[in-house]
C-alpha cells in the first residue's frame, strides 16, 4: 500500500534541508510572521511561531495583525550551563524576551517573545557562548536529557560525556542554520546531505534520556529512548535500554494514548552510540509518516510489536542485545538544598516555580540567578523538573551564596510546603498555541487552595507529586503525577490520579472535564483518608491503589491504530 | 503659468496623438469655452467638485464690464470660505463679481482687471497656500504686468501665533502697489479667530468696492456669476449636522504611547457629499474635566450667566460650548498679563522677546497661565477676552465607495499630555475619543480640490502619509480599488512601533494581497537604534520613486506640517539632484512645477 504522506512530509522534502524560504519570511517588513509552512520548518532551527492569546482577539479589533514573537529554545544536553553562558543567556532574556529566562522539563531554556527582527542576533549570540538551539524542535532527535547527579561526579561526567556526544554526533548536518543565522554563505546548488536523517528528517520529534538510578528526576520512561546507567564499583558498566515512552496524547482519540517506555536490554558504553543511531534509523524507516498523531516511536512499536522491533534492531546492529542489568527507581523529583559530593564539593538545588526566571515582587529570580552567575566558580546544572543546582561550590562561598540566594528571595525550599516543592507546571497561556486551559499561571492559585486542604489534615509536608498540563499533550509529564490536572478547557481539567512518585507507573483519570470546584472537593476527602490511614512513606498515589479508592486501570485502550492510517 | 491650460509637457500625460487631436480642438476657442471643456473635462472625470467647476468654469467676461474679480488661496478653507461669502453678499448687493481659486485663474486675465480682492492665508513658515503658490509667484516675478488701472483690496489670513504672521497677505498687499494699483481698502489681517477680523472688513470693504464700482451691474455680467457660486448643502460650518458615531475603536496597541482612534460616522440624512483627499470638520466641546479646572481656577460660578454680544448663557456653557480653552493665543497672554499685573507675563510679550514668547505658546495652554499667574477675571470679561471656539478638520479616511455615501472615517489622533503636573487635553480629539457610539457629533464638510486622485486613473500615486497622515490615503486606495483604477499606488508610511502604531496593519496587508496597493514602505522610529522617518525611505527608494514622478505619477504628502512635510520635501530636491541630474535650483523649480500643476499635493498640518 502506497504510504499517503501527511503535508508536513512534502513540506521537509521540499525545504532543501530546511531552508525553504524562510530567509525571505524574516526579511518581510509589513508583517511580524512567517509563512505557515515556514513555522514548520523554523522549528528545526529551535524556534516556535507563536502569538500572544490574551491581546488576539483586542489586536484584532484594532486592526492589528496578531503580536507575533517567537519562542527560542536552547540545545544544552544534560542541562549543565557555565556561569558565562548563564550571563549570555540573562543578557539576551533581557534585551530580546518577554518573560524572563524559562527553564524546561527537558532541562533547557526558553526565551518568548522573540521579536523576528530580533531572532537572527539572539541565535547569534547564544551560538557565540558556544551552545545552540538547532534540533531543540523539530522532528529530530531533541535535547538529550541526563541525571544531573552532582555529587558522584565521576559517574555523572561519563553519563553527561555520553548524553553531550549523542547530542552532537546525531544532531542534523544541514548548514542552513549557518547559512541564516550566522551568516554562513549561501547554499548554491544541491544541499549537503543528512546521512542519518535523509531529506524527510524522522517522523515526529524523537527524545532521548539518561537517568542514574536511583534517581529517575528525568522521567526515563517518558522517552523514546530512555538510557538506564548502569554502573558497577563506581564505573559505567553500560544502559539497560528503554524503548517506546511518551506522554503526548488527544482528547477523546483512543488511539493516541500515553505510554511508558519498555526495557528491551542492555548494551556496553561502546555500543552505545550505533544502538541509539539504529533505534533512531529504523523509526525513521517505520514510523508513520501519513498521521502525525501516530507518528511516534510508542505507536511504530505498538503497530509493530516490540519483539519484531528488537529483532530488526539486532539485525541492523549485528549482535544480540544483552540480557537487561536491571535497576531500582526510588524518586523523579529533586533533593533540595545543600548536598556535599564524594569530592568535597557542595551543591544547592533551588526550587524555581514553573523554571521561570523573573523578577517579580519580594521574589527576584532572574537577577538573583544573575549575581550567583557573576560569584560562581562551578557550574549550573537545570534539571528536568525545572529546577536549578548550583553546583561545585567551594566550602568556603557557601555562605556567600546563601547570602545571594536569600537576598533575592530564592530560598523558598527551606519553607515550602512539599507539595509545593514538587509541583510541575508546562507554559500554557498566553504563549503556547496549543493550550486549552491555564497551567503555569494557574499554579499558584491552585497550590494555595491544595496547601489550604493539606494544612486542614496535617499533610503539608507530605511529598505529594502535583503535574499540570494545559492540554494532554503533557509538557509536565502529568501522566506521572500522583496528582495531575489535565487542561480540557478555560478552567476545566482532566483530575488524575495514582502515579507512583518515581515515574514508573501512570495515573488514570479519577474525574473527567471538570473545574476547580469539584477538584478540590474531590480531593479533600482522599486528603483525609490519607492523613488518616497512610502507612510509614506510602506515597499518596500508592495509599489510593492499595485502599482501592483507585480500581486497577481498565486495560489500555486498542492499541492497534486504525488500518487506513497506516504508512 | 495655469495647471489647466498648460500642465506640463502634454506628452508626458498623453499620447502624442491625443495631444495633437487636443491641440487642435483648442485651436482658436475663446477663453469661457476652453473654461467650458476644462470643467467638462473634470465633470467627466467623476471629480466635478463645486470648487473645481467655480475656478474653471469662472468664464472671463468682457474686459470693459466693470467688475468685481474675487481671489482666493487656501489650503484648510477658512479664505475660501471667507471669499464665498464675499461674493454671495456683493452679489446680493447687485455687484457684478467672478469668483476664482488663485490656480483657476488665468493670470493674462489680470492686466484687465480693474478691481480685484484677494484674501489668501499663510502656510508652512510664512509660505503660500499651495493653491496659490504660482499666483503669488508670478505677481512677484518680472513677468508681472504694471497694473496702473488696478483697484484692489487684500485680507491676510493667519495665526498670531507664527512669527510670519500673515505674511503673504501683506507681501501681496504690498506688492500689488509695488505694481502700481490702488488700495480701496486696507490689508486685513485675520488671526485664528478668523471671522471677529473678517466680518467688519468685508462689510467695509464691499462698502468701499460698491463706491469704487459704478453701481450699474451688466445683467449678462450677474447671471454669468451665478453658477460661480457653490451649491450651498443644507449643512455647513454655520450649520453642522449631528453625525451619529457608529464606530469609534483604539487602533493602537495597549502599549502605544499615543491613542489613536478609528472613528465611523453617519452622514445619513445629512445630504452632505464628500470625495477622497475632502475634510471632516468638527465643532468640539471642550473636555468637561477642563472647563471644570477654569471654573476652579478662576474661583467662578459655571451657573452665572453671561451675556455676551447679545446672547446669555451660562458661563459654563460659554466655556464648554463657545470659547477655545485649549490654544494659547498672544491676545490672552496680553490679557493675563493685564489682569494678573504679572511682571514675568508683561515681559515675555515684548518684541526683543519673540523667541520665549513662541516657547511659552508653544508649552503652555491657557489654563497652566491662569494657575501660575493668579488674576481676578469677571465672567464677561472671561467670555470677551476668550476667542471663539473653532471647528477642527480632520482628513478623511474612507472613499464613499467603498462604505458608501452615508458613512465617513476618520484617524484621530488623542492629544493628552502631562504638563506642570496636571493632565492636558486637545479639545477636538479628546471629545472624538470620548465620543460613545450613538453619541452625536457636529460635522460639515471642508472640501479640498487640491488634494484628488488622478482625473486619469492609469496614473500612478505615490502616498507620502507618516503617523495619521495616512488617513486620506486609506480613502485613495479604498477608491482606486472600488474605481478598479488602472494605476498603481505606492504608500510610505511611518510611525513609532511596528507592533503598537502601525495604523491599519491589517487592511495594508489584505490590500497587498489583493493587488489594491502595489508598494508599501515602513519606517518605525523607535524600533531601530539609529531613527528612520519616512524621509530617509524616500531617499533610499529614489531612483524608483523619481522614474514613477517621470511617468507622471501624482505624490501626495499628509501629516505632520513642521518637520516631516518639510523633510520629505528636502528629500525629494535631494532625489531630483541624484536621479534627474538637476540642480538644486532646478530641482526645487521642477517640484514647485509639480505643486502648481497639482501633480505633487499636500495636506499637512
Ligand atoms: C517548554 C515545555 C514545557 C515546560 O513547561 O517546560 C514544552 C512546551 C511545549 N511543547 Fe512540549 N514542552 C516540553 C516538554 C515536553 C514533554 C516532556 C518531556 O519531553 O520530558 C512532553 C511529553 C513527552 C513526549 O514527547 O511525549 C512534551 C510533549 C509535547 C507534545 C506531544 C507530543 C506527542 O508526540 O504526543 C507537543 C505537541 C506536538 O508535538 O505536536 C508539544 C508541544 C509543545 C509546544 C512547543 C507547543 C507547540 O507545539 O506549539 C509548547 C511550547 C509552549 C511555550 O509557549 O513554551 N509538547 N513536551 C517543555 C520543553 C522541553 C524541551 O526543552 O525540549
Ligand atoms: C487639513 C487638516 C487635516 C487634519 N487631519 C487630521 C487627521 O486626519 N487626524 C488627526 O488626528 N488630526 C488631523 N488634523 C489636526 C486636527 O485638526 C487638530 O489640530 C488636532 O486633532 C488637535 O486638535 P485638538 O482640538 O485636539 O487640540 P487643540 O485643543 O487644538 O490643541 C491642544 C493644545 O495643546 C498643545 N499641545 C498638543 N500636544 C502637546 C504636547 N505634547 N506638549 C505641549 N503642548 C501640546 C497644542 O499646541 C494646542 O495648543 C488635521 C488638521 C488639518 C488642518
Ligand atoms: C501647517 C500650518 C502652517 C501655518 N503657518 C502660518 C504662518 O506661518 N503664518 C501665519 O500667519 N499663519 C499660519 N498658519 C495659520 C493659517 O494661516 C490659518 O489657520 C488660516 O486661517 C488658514 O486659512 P486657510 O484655511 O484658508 O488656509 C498656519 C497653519 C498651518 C496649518
Ligand atoms: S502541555 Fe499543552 S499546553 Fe502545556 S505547553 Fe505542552 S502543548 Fe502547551
Amino acid at each position: 500500500m502506497a504510504p499517503r504522506l501527511s503535508e508536513l512530509e512534502h513540506i521537509k522534502a521540499r525545504s532543501r534541508q530546511l531552508r525553504g524560504s524562510i530567509a525571505e519570511g524574516l526579511a518581510d517588513p509589513v508583517t511580524g510572521s512567517i509563512s505557515e509552512a515556514d513555522t514548520k520548518l523554523l522549528k528545526f532551527h529551535g524556534s516556535y511561531q507563536q502569538d500572544d492569546r490574551d491581546l488576539r482577539e483586542e489586536r484584532r479589533r484594532q486592526k492589528l495583525e496578531p503580536l507575533y514573537a517567537f519562542m527560542l529554545r536552547a540545545r544544552l544536553p544534560g542541562g549543565v550551563v557555565t556561569p558565562a553562558q548563564w550571563l549570555v543567556f540573562d543578557r539576551l532574556a533581557a534585551d530580546y524576551a518577554s518573560s524572563g529566562l524559562r527553564i524546561t522539563t527537558r532541562q533547557t531554556f526558553q526565551w518568548h517573545g522573540i521579536l523576528k527582527g530580533n531572532l537572527k542576533p539572539t541565535i547569534a549570540a547564544i551560538h557565540h557562548a558556544m551552545a545552540s538551539t538547532i534540533a531543540a524542535c523539530g522532528d529530530v532527535l531533541r535535547n538529550v536529557v541526563a541525571t544531573p547527579l552532582p555529587e558522584q561526579s565521576g559517574l555523572h561526567a561519563q553519563a553527561y560525556a555520553w548524553a553531550a556526544k549523542l547530542s552532537a554526533e546525531l544532531a542534523p548536518q544541514t548548514t542552513a542554520y549557518h547559512e541564516l543565522w550566522l551568516d554562513g554563505e549561501k547554499l548554491v546548488g544541491e544541499p549537503e546531505p543528512e546521512p542519518l536523517y535523509g531529506k524527510t528528517y524522522l517522523p515526529r520529534k524523537f527524545k532521548i534520556g539518561l537517568a542514574i538510578p536511583p534517581l529517575n528526576d528525568i522521567d526515563v520512561f517518558a522517552q523514546d529512548l530512555g538510557l538506564i546507567a548502569i554502573e558497577s564499583d563506581g564505573r559505567l558498566a553500560g544502559f539497560d535500554l528503554a524503548i517506546g515512552g511518551g506522554m503526548g496524547a488527544t482528547h477523546g482519540d483512543p488511539t493516541t494514548y500515553p505510554r511508558l517506555a519498555e526495557v528491551i536490554g542492555f548494551v556496553a558504553p561502546e555500543h552505545l552510540r550505533e544502538a541509539a543511531e539504529q533505534v533512531i534509523a529504523i523509526q525513521r524507516d517505520w514510523g508513520d509518516r501519513g498521521e502525525r498523531k501516530h507518528a511516534r516511536l510508542k505507536y511504530t512499536l505498538d503497530h509493530r510489536g516490540t519483539e519484531v522491533f528488537k529483532a530488526e534492531l539486532e539485525k541492523r546492529l549485528g549482535f544480540a542485545l544483552q540480557p537487561a542489568r536491571g535497576f531500582r527507581f526510588d524518586h523523579n523529583g529533586d533533593r533540595y538544598g545543600w548536598t556535599e559530593g564524594e569530592d568535597g564539593r557542595w551543591h544547592l538545588t533551588l526550587h524555581i516555580e514553573s523554571g521561570r526566571l523573573l523578577d517579580r515582587g519580594p521574589q527576584r529570580l532572574q537577577s538573583g540567578m544573575r549575581e550567583l552567575a557573576r560569584v560562581h566558580t562551578g557550574d549550573f546544572r537545570l534539571t528536568c523538573n525545572q529546577n536549578v543546582i548550583i553546583a561545585n561550590v567551594q566550602a568556603a562561598d557557601r555562605t556567600r551564596i546563601d547570602a545571594i540566594v536569600a537576598a533575592h528571595g530564592m530560598d523558598g525550599y527551606r519553607r515550602q510546603s512539599a507539595v509545593r516543592r514538587h509541583a510541575i507546571a508546562c507554559v500554557a497561556l498566553p504563549t503556547c498555541g496549543l493550550a486549552m486551559a491555564e497551567s503555569e499561571r494557574y499554579l499558584p492559585t491552585v497550590l494555595e487552595k491544595l496547601e489550604a486542604r493539606l494544612e486542614h489534615h496535617g499533610l503539608l509536608d507530605a511529598p505529594i507529586l502535583l503535574r499540570l498540563s494545559g492540554c494532554p499533550n503533557g509538557c509536565s509529564r502529568p501522566y506521572l503525577g500522583e496528582i495531575a490536572l489535565v487542561g480540557r478547557a478555560i478552567g476545566r481539567y482532566d483530575l488524575r490520579l495514582g502515579a507512583d512518585f518515581s515515574g514508573q507507573r501512570m495515573n488514570v483519570t479519577y474525574r473527567e472535564n471538570v473545574d476547580e470546584q469539584a477538584i478540590l472537593d474531590a480531593l479533600d476527602p482522599l486528603f483525609a483518608a490519607y492523613a488518616a490511614g497512610r502507612e510509614p512513606g506510602e506515597g499518596f498515589g500508592d495509599f489510593l491503589w492499595r485502599t482501592g479508592v483507585l480500581a486497577a486501570p481498565a486495560p489500555r485502550p486498542e492499541r492497534r491504530i486504525a488500518a487506513e492510517v497506516l504508512a | 503659468m495655469n495647471a489647466l491650460v498648460a500642465p506640463e509637457p502634454l506628452s508626458i500625460v498623453l499620447s502624442a496623438e491625443k495631444s495633437a487631436l487636443l491641440a487642435r480642438l483648442a485651436e482658436g476657442l475663446a477663453a469661457e469655452e476652453l473654461y467650458w471643456v476644462a470643467a467638462w473635462s473634470a465633470a467627466r472625470a467623476g471629480q466635478a467638485q463645486p470648487g473645481v467647476r467655480r475656478a474653471e468654469a469662472t468664464p472671463a467676461s468682457a474686459p470693459d464690464a466693470p467688475r468685481l474679480t474675487i481671489l482666493y488661496g487656501s489650503q484648510t478653507g477658512n479664505a475660501k470660505r471667507v471669499a464665498e461669502q464675499f461674493a454671495s453678499r456683493s452679489e446680493a448687493a447687485g455687484l457684478p463679481v467672478r469668483l476664482a481659486r488663485a490656480d483657476g485663474y488665468p493670470q493674462r486675465d489680470l492686466a484687465k482687471e480693474t478691481h480685484l480682492l484677494v484674501v489668501i492665508s499663510t502656510q508652512g513658515d510664512g509660505e503660500p497656500p499651495d493653491d496659490a503658490r504660482g499666483f503669488v509667484e508670478f505677481l512677484a516675478g518680472k513677468r508681472a504686468p504694471r497694473l496702473t488701472g488696478l483697484r484692489y483690496a487684500v485680507l491676510g489670513l493667519g495665526d498670531s501665533s507664527y512669527p510670519q504672521f500673515c505674511a503673504v497677505g501683506r507681501q501681496l498687499d504690498e506688492r500689488l502697489a509695488e505694481l502700481g494699483a490702488a488700495r480701496f481698502a486696507p490689508l486685513g489681517e485675520a488671526d485664528v479667530d478668523v471671522e471677529a477680523v473678517a466680518k467688519p472688513w468685508s462689510a467695509q470693504a464691499l462698502e468701499k468696492a460698491r463706491e469704487a464700482l459704478a453701481s450699474t451691474a451688466p445683467a449678462a455680467a450677474r447671471s454669468a456669476t451665478v453658477h460661480a457660486l457653490p451649491s450651498r448643502g443644507a449643512h455647513s460650518r454655520e450649520q453642522p449636522f449631528a453625525a451619529a458615531v457608529l464606530a469609534n475603536q483604539r487602533i493602537v496597541s495597549r502599549d502605544s504611547e499615543r491613542a489613536v482612534h478609528h472613528i465611523e460616522l453617519s452622514l445619513e440624512g445629512s445630504g452632505l457629499r464628500y470625495a477622497p483627499g475632502d475634510a471632516l470638520g468638527v465643532w468640539p466641546v471642550n473636555p468637561p474635566a477642563l472647563v471644570a479646572q477654569w471654573l476652579q481656577a478662576l474661583h467662578l460660578d459655571g451657573a452665572h450667566e453671561v451675556v455676551h454680544e447679545g446672547r446669555s448663557l451660562p458661563l459654563a456653557q460659554w466655556l464648554s460650548r463657545e470659547r477655545e480653552l485649549t490654544r494659547l493665543t498672544r491676545a490672552f497672554v496680553a490679557a493675563q498679563a493685564a489682569a494678573s499685573g504679572h511682571a514675568d507675563l508683561m515681559r515675555v510679550l515684548r518684541k526683543e522677546n519673540a523667541a520665549p514668547f513662541a516657547e511659552l505658546l508653544d508649552s503652555h495652554q491657557p489654563i497652566d497661565l491662569l494657575r501660575r499667574y493668579r488674576a481676578a477675571w469677571r465672567a464677561e470679561e472671561l467670555v470677551a477676552a476668550l476667542r471663539p471656539l473653532t471647528p477642527r478638520l480632520y482628513s478623511i479616511a474612507s472613499s464613499p465607495r467603498a462604505v458608501g455615501e452615508d458613512e465617513v472615517h476618520l484617524t484621530v489622533a488623542k492629544v493628552e499630555y502631562e504638563a506642570f503636573g496636571a493632565p492636558h487635553w486637545g479639545a477636538a480629539s479628546a471629545f472624538l475619543a470620548a465620543q460613545a457610539e450613538d453619541a452625536r457629533v457636529p460635522v460639515f464638510i471642508e472640501a479640498n480640490d487640491r488634494f484628488r486622485l488622478p482625473a486619469d486613473d492609469a496614473r500612478d500615486v505615490i502616498m507620502i502619509g507618516p503617523g495619521t497622515g495616512v488617513a486620506p490615503f486609506r480613502a485613495f486606495v479604498q477608491d482606486r480599488r472600488e474605481t478598479g483604477a488602472r494605476g498603481r499606488n505606492w504608500l510610505f508610511f511611518g510611525n513609532r512601533h511596528f507592533t503598537r502604531d502601525f495604523l491599519y496593519q491589517v487592511e495594508w496587508q489584505g490590500a497587498l494581497k489583493s493587488g489594491a496597493l502595489h508598494r508599501l514602505d515602513l519606517a518605525f522610529s523607535r524600533d531601530t537604534a539609529r531613527k528612520v522617518y519616512v524621509q530617509d525611505h524616500v531617499r533610499e527608494q529614489g531612483r524608483e520613486l523619481y522614474a514613477w514622478l517621470q511617468g507622471g505619477a501624482h505624490l501626495y504628502v499628509c501629516g505632520d506640517a513642521n518637520h516631516m512635510a518639510k523633510d520629505v520635501h528636502a528629500a525629494l530636491v535631494d532625489i531630483a539632484v541624484a536621479h534627474g541630474g538637476h540642480s538644486p535650483d532646478d530641482a526645487r523649480a521642477w517640484l514647485a512645477d509639480l505643486l502648481t500643476q497639482g501633480r505633487y499635493a499636500r495636506d499637512v498640518y
